[in-house]
Order: structure tokens, then C-alpha cells, then sequence
């Protein structure tokens, strides 16, 4: 175990977003997540307790007759507003006077830095560079991860969980969400961060970044595994492989889609076209992890291979 | 009240003593000199001296009273200019932290931040090869705070796209984005994408090893974007070299150089923060338009779904 080199990466000024992020969003999720199950109590018990559910207020905070519904602005929210604006103003005044902006040597493009990263939040983008061609990793994935992300409101048809925090009335979406924000993205940001040393290399924290470490792993394509030794048929042999990863995936997502009686109730107010557009989504998003797994553990590197484009 | 009359008494003693028992007008050098006129005068200013808040110089400036009256109370924030994006009353809930998580408000201070530590940090640096790296060592050693300044910005930068995340991150787990603010969702997904940017092309700008390899990993992913780069799927089919293809647009050649530090520059600077900026006014403005901010909302069940009107 190398504390040192773990220190070395951990505290470097750079990575301290990151580290920031293992305990941010956490708590963050907690503290959404908390407030949603109280919610769900509430809603549970008002759906057993039709009387209740005529007169009472409807939230988990507590109201008493006579109080006001609404406060003034000024001073109750400005108020507020101030206060963060001084708080994070003390924050960021003594990061920066603690912590120094890193300044390499000079620019020099004969001399490669090893490992050579992008900022922080592209990390996830360079990750996915080990388990893609750098078109799917770097172009398409990112344009639809924003296409995804805007077109969120409009394929997303249930009514219920507007403007409050819950789980029960959303398990389908709040589970999308953290699948794609935290498993997908926020871990691959971890992992390109503290665990890719020299040369992209996996060093498990607290291992030696070892500049002269040599990896003996023979990265295959799947055709090579299975035995198919020219085009067409790798071209067409990769296809059916992708095209079934897509049936049997959609088949799931659909199970999943379908799985309560509530969620049925959703699908029948989607529109077709919406429904494509989310398993579209879904199948692209479930694409990822199987990849890197596949990559991973079992050193495969692509499964489809044409003649202009390898997935 | 009681001060007004005493330091009124006070001065009536002053002059008193200076004119003598004579208190008629003179006349020096062909002025008239009523001391009883401008005695009157005199306290008068000292009356709206101690009023502040009832002075013509006051009531133009602020134009409302600031009592603690509910309207007064509307009224200050509805007739500033810098506080009448906010509505005159919000939910009383709306106000606790842990629904908002005050994590968008952040990240618009955050902005404020960058723009002022920026527009300083811009006072010292020229956008070219050779000066560029030797402006960075002159802003962290010279520069009286110079190396506050910069570190600022960049930690600042730092947090706000983390604050961004955790903005979309609780907007989406409120479902916020639902009916009727399904657009301003999509203009916010824009605001983080332009943060993005503002961030990765501020990375160059130092020209030091650091910023430069990771612009080189970043922009040579344009490299094979799909018919637009010379090495993505189709790019060579339909003529793209490295030398006209969209990397080439973006670094303003087919190597991270002066033209590509210039471009970042200005990018960063002026082209991104202005659409940054656009976006933002639609966002804030549509969050007014949209009803406000969205909660919390009270508690919907699934018995009182309204079915689908199409």
C-alpha cells in the first residue's frame, strides 16, 4: 500500500472537486432522497385516509391553521440569499488563499505529459475513450447525453412528483437518473481521476503509478473469439451481435417499463414516438456499462467491426 | 426628536454670540445678509439631515419608503432593478434550504465571480505565445494578489460546475422540469453545456503543459466526429484532411497554437460568456413566467391523475 502516491493524487489542488464530489453527492442524495420518503409516507397515508386527504395541507412540513402561505421576499428569501453569497465567498476566499491553481512548465508540444488528462469533468468522456472509438466516445455519446437530457421533460408523462421531492411516484425516472448521473458519469469521473495512472492504466488506489508498468492483456475483438475470420461475415456476425444486444435490452427495458400497474398506467400516455425516444435512450445508456465490462473483464475490444466504423 | 431641537438651540446660541445683540440685515460687499434667514436655513438642512429617508436626494435614488409595512416590503423588491426578477412573495416553504438547496443561486454568484476575478485577470495577460505563460508568472508574483486573483477564478470555476450538477441533480429529483417549465429543463441543460465550455476553453489560456495536453485530448476527439473530422466514420470519404475539417475550425489550425490559444481566448472571454449570459436572462425569466419556483408543491396522488387530454 503506497500512501504516498494515494496522498500525491488525492491531495493535488486539481482533484479536490473530486474528492469534494465522493462526499457532495452522497449527501446530496441523502438529503433529496430523505425528504422523498417522507413524502411518500404522507402520500401513503392520505391515499388510506380519504377525510384526511380533503383537509390537510399536503406537505411533509408542518402547517398550522393561521399561518401564512406566503412570505415576503424581503426579507425572508433576500435574506437567505445573502447569507449564501457571503458563505461561499468565505469558502472560495480561503480555498484560494490555501490551495494554488496549478502552473506547469511551458507549453511543449514534443513532450507528452503522461498521463496526459482533460479537466476533471471530461474525465468521464476520457474513460469512455478506453471503451470506444473515439467518434462514440467523444462525439456521439456526449450529443446525446445533452439530447437526452433535454428531451427528459417531453418523453417523461407522469403527473405525479411535480414540484416535490418523492420515490414511490417516480421510482422509474429516479432510478434512470442516478444510474446515469451517478453510476455512469460521476463514477467514470472518479475512476479517470484517482484510479488512471501512466499510460491510461488501472492502478488500484493506493498503488504505485509505476511509469515502466507493462499490462500483458491481449485485447480481442468478439469475431476473434468466436472463430470468424473475414468480412462480410465479421461485418454482418458484429451486427446481429449489436442488433440483439438492442432486442434483448429493449425487451428489458420494456419488462421494467411495464413492471407495475402504475407504470402501465404511464406507458398508456406515452406517445409512440416517445416511447422510441426513451428506449432509444435506454438502450444506448445500458450499452455503456455492458461495454466496459465486456472490456474489463473480458479483455474484449470490439464487438462489431465494418469496414468504416468498429463498435 | 430631541436631538433636533437640541443641536438646534446650540446653533441658535452660536450665532447669537457671533452677531451680537444686532439682528437686523447687512449688507457686505452688496450682499444682503439676513442672519435670521439663513439661521432658518441652516436648520433646515440640519432637520433633513437628521431625516434622511425623507430627503428629495433619497426618494430619488430608492423611490419607495423601506418601512416594515408588507408594502413597503413589495414594493422594494418590485421597484429595484436588481431584485424584481424575484417575485414579491414566495411560498413559505420555498425559503427552507433543504428544498432548493440554493445550488442555482450559487451558481449564478458563482458567475458573478468569474465575470469581476476575470475582467481583473484579463487586465494582465495578452493572448499570445510568448507572452501568455510569462503573464501567468508575472499575475502569481508581481501582481499585488494576483496569485489570490487567479486562484480564485479557477476554484471558482471548480465549484460552479459542481454547484451546475447539483442544481440539475435536485431540480430533476423535485421533477421541476415537469409541466409547464419543460423548456426552461432544455435551456438549463444549454447553461450547463455553455459552463462546460466556458471552463475547458479557460484551460488553455495559461499555455503551460497542463492546459495544453488536456486541450490536445479534448479537441483531437474532433478529430473523428462523424463526416466532420478527417478520421471519424465517412470523414475521409467526403474530403476531410486535418486541415479543414471541424478541428481545424476550432483551433483555428491543425495544432494547438497561437491561433488556437487566440480563438480559446476569445471563446472564453467575450463569444461564451455573452450566450451564457442570453441564455441565463431566459432561464430566470422563464422561471418567473413558469409560476415561480416549483415548490414544494403540495403532495399529488395517484388517485387524482387527470386522464390524458390529447
Amino acid at each position: 500500500m503506497d500512501w504516498h502516491q494515494l496522498w500525491t493524487i488525492v491531495s493535488l489542488p486539481d482533484n479536490i472537486p473530486i474528492v469534494g464530489m465522493l462526499f457532495i453527492i452522497p449527501f446530496f442524495t441523502w438529503y433529496g432522497l430523505r425528504q422523498a420518503f417522507a413524502n411518500d409516507r404522507l402520500a401513503e397515508k392520505l391515499s388510506n385516509d380519504k377525510e384526511l386527504a380533503r383537509t390537510h395541507h399536503r406537505k411533509a412540513h408542518p402547517f398550522r391553521k393561521g399561518w401564512a402561505r406566503e412570505v415576503s421576499v424581503w426579507p425572508y428569501l433576500l435574506r437567505m440569499e445573502f447569507l449564501a453569497a457571503v458563505i461561499v465567498t468565505i469558502i472560495l476566499m480561503v480555498w484560494s488563499i490555501t490551495l494554488d491553481a496549478p502552473l506547469e512548465e511551458p507549453a511543449n508540444p514534443s513532450l507528452t505529459m503522461n498521463p496526459s488528462k482533460a479537466p476533471w469533468y471530461f474525465l468521464g468522456l476520457q474513460e469512455m475513450l478506453v471503451y470506444f472509438d473515439p467518434w462514440i466516445a467523444g462525439v456521439l455519446m456526449p450529443t446525446l447525453i445533452i439530447v437526452g437530457l433535454i428531451v427528459i421533460p417531453y418523453i417523461d408523462e407522469n403527473p405525479l412528483g411535480n414540484g416535490y421531492y418523492t420515490y414511490k411516484q417516480r421510482r422509474f425516472a429516479i432510478w434512470t437518473f442516478i444510474f446515469g448521473f451517478i453510476i455512469l458519469w460521476s463514477t467514470m469521473i472518479v475512476i479517470g481521476t484517482l484510479i488512471r495512472g501512466p499510460g491510461w492504466m488501472w492502478f488500484w488506489p493506493g498503488m504505485t503509478w509505476d511509469h515502466n508498468r507493462l499490462i500483458f492483456e491481449i485485447n480481442r475483438d468478439l469475431h476473434e473469439i468466436v472463430g470468424i475470420t473475414s468480412q462480410p461475415w465479421i461485418g454482418i456476425f458484429g451486427g446481429l451481435v449489436v442488433g440483439g444486444f438492442a432486442t434483448v435490452s429493449g425487451y428489458a427495458c420494456h419488462r421494467l417499463i411495464t413492471a407495475t400497474e402504475f407504470s402501465r398506467k404511464i406507458l398508456d400516455r406515452m406517445s409512440l414516438l416517445q416511447y422510441a425516444i426513451l428506449q432509444a435512450l435506454l438502450i444506448v445508456m445500458l450499452a455503456l456499462p455492458l461495454k466496459i465490462a465486456a472490456r474489463l473483464l473480458f479483455r474484449i475490444k470490439y464487438v462489431w467491426v465494418t469496414p468504416w466504423f468498429n463498435v | 426628536m430631541a436631538d433636533n431641537k437640541g443641536a438646534g438651540a446650540e446653533k441658535e446660541a452660536v450665532t447669537q454670540s457671533t452677531n451680537g445683540s444686532e439682528n437686523g440685515a447687512r449688507t457686505l460687499l452688496g450682499v444682503n445678509i439676513d442672519p435670521d434667514e439663513i439661521k432658518k436655513k441652516a436648520q433646515m438642512d440640519l432637520k433633513a439631515i437628521q431625516a434622511p429617508t425623507k430627503s428629495e436626494v433619497y426618494k430619488s435614488i430608492f423611490r419607495v419608503k423601506h418601512d416594515q409595512t408588507a408594502r413597503s416590503r413589495t414594493l422594494g423588491v418590485l421597484s429595484n432593478v436588481f431584485l424584481h426578477l424575484h417575485p414579491a412573495k414566495v411560498n413559505r416553504d420555498a425559503v427552507r434550504y433543504s428544498f432548493t438547496w440554493g445550488m442555482g443561486g450559487i451558481s449564478f454568484y458563482l458567475f458573478w465571480v468569474l465575470t469581476w476575478t476575470g475582467v481583473l485577470l484579463m487586465f494582465y495577460y495578452h493572448p499570445t505565445k510568448v507572452q501568455a505563460f510569462r503573464d501567468i508568472l508575472y499575475l502569481e508574483h508581481d501582481v499585488p494578489f494576483g496569485k489570490l486573483l487567479r486562484n480564485m477564478h479557477r476554484w471558482a470555476a471548480h465549484a460552479m460546475v459542481l454547484t451546475v450538477q447539483l442544481h440539475m441533480f435536485r431540480v430533476f429529483l423535485t421533477g421541476s422540469y415537469k409541466k409547464p417549465r419543460q423548456f426552461n429543463w432544455s435551456i438549463g441543460v444549454i447553461l450547463l453545456v455553455l459552463t462546460l465550455l466556458l471552463s475547458f476553453t479557460g484551460y488553455l489560456l495559461p499555455d503551460d503543459q497542463l492546459g495544453f495536453w488536456a486541450v490536445t485530448v479534448g479537441t483531437n476527439m474532433a478529430r473523428a466526429t462523424p463526416m466532420l473530422g478527417h478520421e471519424g466514420p465517412f470523414g475521409p470519404q467526403l474530403g476531410m484532411t486535418p486541415f479543414n475539417d471541424v478541428r481545424f475550425a476550432l483551433l483555428g489550425g491543425s495544432i494547438v497554437d497561437a491561433n488556437a490559444l487566440l480563438r480559446a481566448y476569445i471563446w472564453h472571454c467575450i463569444a461564451i460568456p455573452g450566450f451564457a449570459a442570453t441564455f441565463m436572462i431566459v432561464h430566470f425569466w422563464r422561471v418567473r413566467k413558469d409560476g415561480g419556483i416549483s415548490g414544494p408543491a403540495r403532495v399529488m396522488l395517484e388517485s387524482e391523475i387527470k386522464p390524458l387530454r390529447r
